[in-house]
This record gives C-alpha cells, structure tokens and sequence, in this order.
C-alpha cells in the first residue's frame, strides 16, 4: 500500500472519514436530471461560509457600543486595509443569501419536493429561513445607522401587540426602555455567536435529511423505485464528480454577479444598504420614509395592510407559518410542477406575483392606493394556500414517466 | 439465580434487576434534574432585563418654553423617548372640537396620560396651549411627524393640522388623539409633567398633582 492509502486506513480505523465521504459526496446518488434550480442549495452553502468568514473579520475591528459603533463601521470603511471590501461582501452577501434561498425555496415549491417523504427537510428548511431573517435582523442593527435604530424600534415594537405580556416582552427584548446600547450589545452576541451556531446545526441536519430521503427532481418521480442490477438508481449519478462541477460553475456564475455589486453597486440603490443608515442613530427623529431591507418587505407590507395593530401582526407572522404547512395544505400527490393541473399553475402564479407586489409596496411610504393594492395582494397570497387545499384534493394530473425526462 | 453481584428483584425478574425501582429512580433523578435547569433558567433569562443602571436612568427633565412661539415645536429626551413641547395656536385648539366625529378615543377613555390631561387637549385646562406628549406612535414606535399646516397636499383636504407617521400612516389630531381605522391603536401618550412657573416645564414630574 501507497503511504496514503496507509493514512487513509489509519484514519478510517478511528473514524469513519471514507464512510463519510461515500455516504454523502462519492456514492451519493442524486437524479441525473437536475436543471438551473438546483444551484441554489450549494450556493447558499456558499454563501453561509462568505459571511462567516468576512463577519469574523469584521468582528475584529468593530465596536459594539451605542457611542463607537457608527464611527467603527465608518473606520472598517476607510481606515482598514481592505474593510471595504470585507464589509460590502457582508453587506452584499447578507441580500444575495435571500435571493438564492427565495429561488431555493421556489424551486422546492415548484418540483413538489416539500412532499412526503421530504416533510422534515423542508420543516428544517424553514427553520434555517426563519433563524436567517433573525440573523440579518439583527446584524443590520450593528451599523447603528438611522434605519438599524428605527428598524430594530419597530420590528421589537411587534412583540408589544401581545395581549397582556406584550409590554413586558419587548423591555426584556430591548433590556431598555428603548432601543439602547444594551440592545445593541445583545444583537451583537445573538448575531455572531448564537444564531450563526444554531445556523450551522440547522444546515447540518438539513443535509443529514436531504440524504436519508435523497434528493427530488425536476419530474418529481422517484428515481430509487428503476434499479439496475448493481442496485443504484438506474437514473442516479454519484455527487462527485458530476454535481461537484456542476455546482462549481454555479460558484463562478455566481461570483461574477456577486462582485459585480460589491465593487460596482454595493448599495444597490438603497436596496441593499439603506440611504438613511449612513447618517448616525438619532432616538428623537425618524427618517421620513423608513422600510425594511427588501427581503422582509412582503412581510412589511402584510403587516401594514392590516388596520388593526393585532391583526396586522398575527398576519404577518402567519404568512410565514403558513409555509410550514405546506407539505399537508397540497394534497396532491404529484409533485412537479410539470404534472399538475393548469388551475394549480394559475394560483401559483398568483401567489409569486402577489409576493412580489408586496414586496413592492413594503418599500413605498404609505399611501391609501398602496393599501389597498397590499391588501389584495394579503388576500392572494393567503388565498394560495386555501385555493391549495381544495385543488390539489382531485386534482386532474397529467400521467407521470417511468423514468426521468431531460 | 444467575447473578450473585445484582440482589433478585421482587417480581422475580431472572436478571434480578428491579425495573420498578430502577425506572423511580431514573424519573426522579430525571425530574429534580430538569428542575434545576429550569432554575438556572432564570438568572439568564432575568440578565436580559433592564439592569439596574438603566432602570436608575431617567431623570426629570426641565424646559424653558419662553421663547416658544404659537405654533412652534421644541423635542428633548426624556428616558432616551423623544417628548415634546408644543405651544398650539388657537386655530389649532379650535380643530380639536371638529375632528370628534372621526376620532377612535376622543375621550382617551382607554389611552395613556396623567387624570389632569384626560381632557379635549390632552394638557393642563389652565394651560390647554401648551401640549406635552411622548413623541413615538402607540403603533410600533416611530416617531410621528409633525403637521400643523390644514390640508396639505398629502394628507388632503379635511387634514386639519396634527402628526403622522410616516412609517405606517397613522393619524393624529393636534392633541395626539389617534383617528378612526388607523394601525395605532391608542392616543399618543402624555408623559407626566408640570408648569414650575409660568415658562419653565417640568417632564417626568406631575409636582404632586394626580
């Protein structure tokens, strides 16, 4: 044997590093015909690692107090060797980790791969995509800007609608009895130690779930039921090599778009850092117009649909609940896209369009005519999920192949 | 019996294991366990709530108001929330009486102030021109803006001076009286205070009036 074989077998005596290997990259066998959709898992890895990595360098030269804070970021901007770059990656990568996880998301609604038996790892899924607004929530704070401070004000001001508890929820939260330096440090702990560790346990068993069940595909078939006589999915081809590369031109795809913002846009326009946070946190004035960072702005504009403080609450924390349901609110049991009913595709499109109006309109001031549009648009959004339920029961479905098409 | 080293169990189990006393001991350990967490659940939890120096904060604040002119603002901080001091012209006071109709509390029967400014103006009957209020939307806590001019472009026609806010568009009356089908479910709240004389405002105090 070769002195690295004599390692590997070294290795593998004490722990199961080939197994590993095996189990999850060289004999796994995913459809061979996966398509564009199916980037967006391996780039959100990616881009997990990308904030770690530049959030860690960050940590290094930022102050997480109410009097340093602003000028710290203002001194990583200018004054360290590189902290611009560091900190537009951040900055840039918090936006571009919402767009590949929407179009993930998508992608599983589409293919029907939140269906049994994959109920787990979409219920985790959502999970990672709740912990991921609390995590961007939290650091957009850090900068302590005009929008972190009005921002982190009205989104902790949500938990006050509670009844009763209310009050004394958003104190606890605030550890003040406003948004303070206490709130500033707290997030700043949540946000680089807490909620990236349960991010990563999420994203562990995420996978760990993907793999039990192995992955869906564009057909939506199950490619385990046609084996060949060595017992791998006929329509099966190992991770590695084929998806490694595939994925890797994904990467460079990616990163051409990826930099193209930090070096050219890194503020996209006020989209992705807000006009209003580069002038200091001030408790006495809010900016003129203030909105979320686009990710949360469908979410935003439920919440202000509703005339009541309650109401509008529970509206928007149920849009997002909502999706945990999924697996059980579509009854069909055809899973892609592909298959399904032309009613089912009416609605679907439906609740796309009426995401994106949403997300519009959460970014506009408030105006009576925006209102209204946000209201319908509530309307269809939850009238997705009721249409859902009642379609997807008898659902006239087109004939499923034998084996996967590409 | 086919150990000597375990003692038989009373139901005779042949492994001489007594499952019965086994499982009482495991759940019992289990629960006094689980008690202690959740006891060491408190001092974490309770850390998170304002410390002492913060609740020790907030202090009285005072205000001279001589050089307020009719119509003009002024904004300090009381306890780290935005207040402020308004000095209403008479065309503003007179609003009050025609926007009733349209208001969710007129009386501010279920909002927040002092039993001295439970009245139309929201402020002392004696000095109903001057108006102190806490300056953050009952809502979600931005910070209204204020608009004392009638009917502007915006706010249309029947706007007849007060505060909006600009985050989710409520609405408020010159004396902060939230109006019908808003997001703000109550009245802007008025902060204790009193007048220490005739230009000097005291927030935080009520000077011993209820």
């Amino acid at each position: 044997m070769s002195k690295a074989a004599n390692l590997l077998s070294w290795i593998d005596e004490r722990i199961p590093l080939s197994n590993t290997w095996d189990k999850h990259v060289g004999k796994y066998y995913a459809p061979k015909n996966f398509n564009f959709w199916y980037y967006f898992g391996s780039l959100a890895l990616l881009v997990l690692v990308l904030q770690i990595v530049t959030g860690i360098f960050l940590t290094m030269n930022y102050k997480a107090d109410g009097e340093l804070a602003f000028k710290s970021v203002e001194y990583i901007m200018r004054d360290v060797n590189w902290g611009w770059l560091i900190r537009y990656m951040h900055s840039t990568g918090a936006s571009m980790f919402f767009v590949v996880v929407y179009l993930h998301m998508m992608r599983g609604i589409m293919y029907g791969s939140y269906k049994k038996p994959r109920e787990l790892l979409w219920i985790f899924g959502m999970l990672i995509y709740l912990v991921l607004m609390a995590e961007a929530f939290m650091g957009y704070l850090l900068p302590w800007g005009q929008m972190s401070f009005w921002g982190a004000q009205v989104i902790i001001s949500l938990f006050g609608a509670i009844p009763f508890v209310g009050d004394a929820i958003t104190l606890w939260l605030r550890g003040d009895f406003v948004v303070a330096d206490s709130t500033l440090n707290r997030f700043f702990a949540l946000h680089v130690i807490a909620m990236p560790l349960v991010l990563i346990g999420l994203v562990f068993v995420h996978i760990v779930a993907l793999h039990e069940v192995g992955s869906n595909n564009p057909d939506g078939i199950d490619i385990k039921k046609t084996k060949g006589a060595d017992g791998i999915p006929l329509d099966g081809i190992p991770f590695h090599p084929y998806y490694t590369v595939k994925d890797l031109v994904g990467v460079v795809v990616f990163f051409i778009v990826f930099f193209a913002i930090v070096f050219f846009a890194p503020e996209m326009g006020g989209y992705f850092l807000e006009h209003a946070n580069y002038i200091p946190a001030d408790p006495l004035k809010t900016p003129e117009h203030i909105a979320p960072v686009w990710y949360f702005t469908p979410f935003y504009a439920i919440l202000r649909a509703m005339p009541d403080k309650l109401m509008g609450v529970i509206a928007m924390f149920s849009a997002i609940a909502v999706l945990f349901f999924l697996p059980w609110i579509d009854r069909s049991p055809v899973r892609s896209i592909r298959y399904r009913s032309v009613a089912y595709k009416a609605i679907l499109i439906a609740f796309v369009v009426s995401f994106i109006i949403l997300g519009y309109y959460g970014m506009q001031p408030v105006t009576p005519a925006g209102t209204w549009i946000s209201r319908l648009c509530s309307l269809i959004y939850f009238g997705f999920f009721v249409a859902l339920w009642f379609i997807s029961k008898d659902e006239s479905t087109k004939p499923l192949p034998e084996r996967v098409t590409y | 019996m086919a150990t000597d080293r375990v003692a038989p169990g009373q139901d005779g189990n042949p492994d001489g294991v007594d499952k019965k006393r086994r499982r009482l001991l495991t759940r019992t350990a289990g629960v006094v366990g689980a008690a202690g967490a959740l006891a060491m659940v408190v001092p974490f939890v309770s850390s998170m709530a304002p410390s002492a120096r913060a609740r020790a904060a907030g202090a009285p604040v005072e205000i001279d108001i001589s050089k307020l002119e009719p119509g003009q603002r002024v904004i300090v901080e009381w306890r780290g929330k935005p207040v402020w001091v308004l000095r209403r012209t008479p065309e503003l006071l007179e609003s009050l009486e025609k926007v009733k109709g349209d208001l969710s509390d007129p009386e501010s029967e279920d909002s927040d102030q002092p039993e001295y400014a439970q009245n139309e103006f929201r402020s002392y009957e004696d000095r109903q021109e001057i108006l102190v209020m806490v300056g953050l939307c009952t809502h979600l806590g931005c910070s209204p803006t204020f608009r004392p001019e009638v009917a502007p472009a915006d706010l249309g026609d029947d706007w007849m001076g007060g505060f909006f806010c600009p985050c989710h568009g409520s609405r408020f009356d010159i004396a902060g009286r939230v109006y019908k089908g808003m997001p703000a479910p109550t009245n802007l709240e008025v902060p204790p205070y009193y007048f220490m004389n005739e230009n000097r405002v005291l927030v935080g105090d009520s000077g011993g009036q209820v």
